[in-house]
């Protein structure tokens, strides 16, 4: 077994709107910065053993599946590192 | 009969809920959902609430509970089941319903009397009303604005899902009468089942004469319709 970081990231789907990003993108403009865009993602580290990259980033890709994403609207992105 | 009204942590309006029912001769009566769901139940309602505090989004964590499996079972045997704000979102977090209930456009909280059209009479939660009949009700929501893919959005109309759009007094589903965004204005839907349904509005706050108006009493008669067909 092996020790890893997996870093999950789930962000809305493209064209999902996201009324808290416009929300935050015109706080920072009203803060005098300027930027075109701004998009949001969460994203969850989590600590596992494994026997292999490929056996972590499964048991992770099904997480982010059942409960870590909403494949309705989500997006998501799963990144596996020895820790 | 007996309805389950499931009582989450972070539920709120299941008392309501409880009162409202009794109120219309319906049998119901709060359950913990640690406690599992009753053999009995005749009907399951998922109240309004903030269960477990809207973590990772409105509804997810309720979902996973043990006690939704079995709401699942029984919904799938003809059990009728009726999710209402909180429970709406719950219900499409479960997959008992498609689409998804997320954060309002306004990104603000919402409470408010809209209007909603009775899309399809023909289920047991609309056999009161007539097609087009429109209802005021009330909405309390942060994260209510319905999404859907096309395809899921798609077949949902074909199917005759819809259950309630938002409009204006006249019955005119318009962007202006769309409180929270949603697509097609769509305020509840039925999920594979015509027994089983999820709306943002809530019923069960306009069913009492002394409250603001009873509306909301032939959706919430849905639990006798539906036994009635069954």
């Amino acid at each position: 077994m092996t020790a890893y970081t997996a870093t999950v990231t789930v962000r809305l789907k493209r064209g999902v709107l996201d009324p808290e990003a416009e929300t935050t993108q015109r706080a920072l403009e009203r803060l005098g910065f300027e930027l075109e865009d701004l998009r949001s993602a969460d994203r969850f580290e989590l600590d596992l053993d494994a026997e292999s990259v490929a056996a972590a980033e499964e048991r992770v890709d099904e997480m982010a599946e059942r409960l870590l994403a909403n494949p309705t609207i989500h997006d998501y992105e799963v990144e596996v590192t020895e820790r | 009969m007996t309805v389950a009204v499931i009582q989450f942590g972070g539920s709120n309006c299941d008392r309501d809920s409880v009162r409202a029912l009794s109120h219309l001769g319906i049998d119901a009566e709060r359950v913990w959902y640690e406690d599992g769901l009753p053999a009995d139940v005749t009907g399951v309602m998922l109240p309004g609430g903030f269960s477990y505090g809207d973590y990772l989004r409105a509804g997810v964590m309720a979902a996973r509970t043990p006690i939704i499996e079995a709401v699942r079972d029984a919904a799938a045997e003809g059990v009728p089941v009726l999710g209402v704000c909180n429970g709406a979102q719950i219900g499409c977090e479960a997959g008992l319903t498609p689409g998804a209930f997320t954060i309002n456009e306004s990104a603000r909280f919402q409470c408010e009397r809209v209007h909603v059209r009775v899309e399809n009479a023909d289920t047991p939660w609309t056999r009161a009303y007539d097609e087009g009949d429109v209802l005021s009700l009330p909405i309390a929501h942060g994260e209510g604005r319905f999404e859907a893919n096309d395809e899921t959005y798609d077949r949902l109309v074909e199917a005759d899902r819809v259950l309630l759009r938002y409009c204006d007094a006249q019955g005119q589903v318009t962007d202006a009468a769309n409180p929270n965004g949603s697509r097609g204005n769509v305020a509840g839907l039925l999920g594979d089942r015509g027994t089983v349904a999820v709306m943002m509005p809530h019923p069960e706050r306009a069913t009492l004469p002394d409250l603001d108006g009873t509306d909301g009493a032939g959706l919430l008669r849905g639990f006798e319709a539906a036994l009635a067909e069954a």
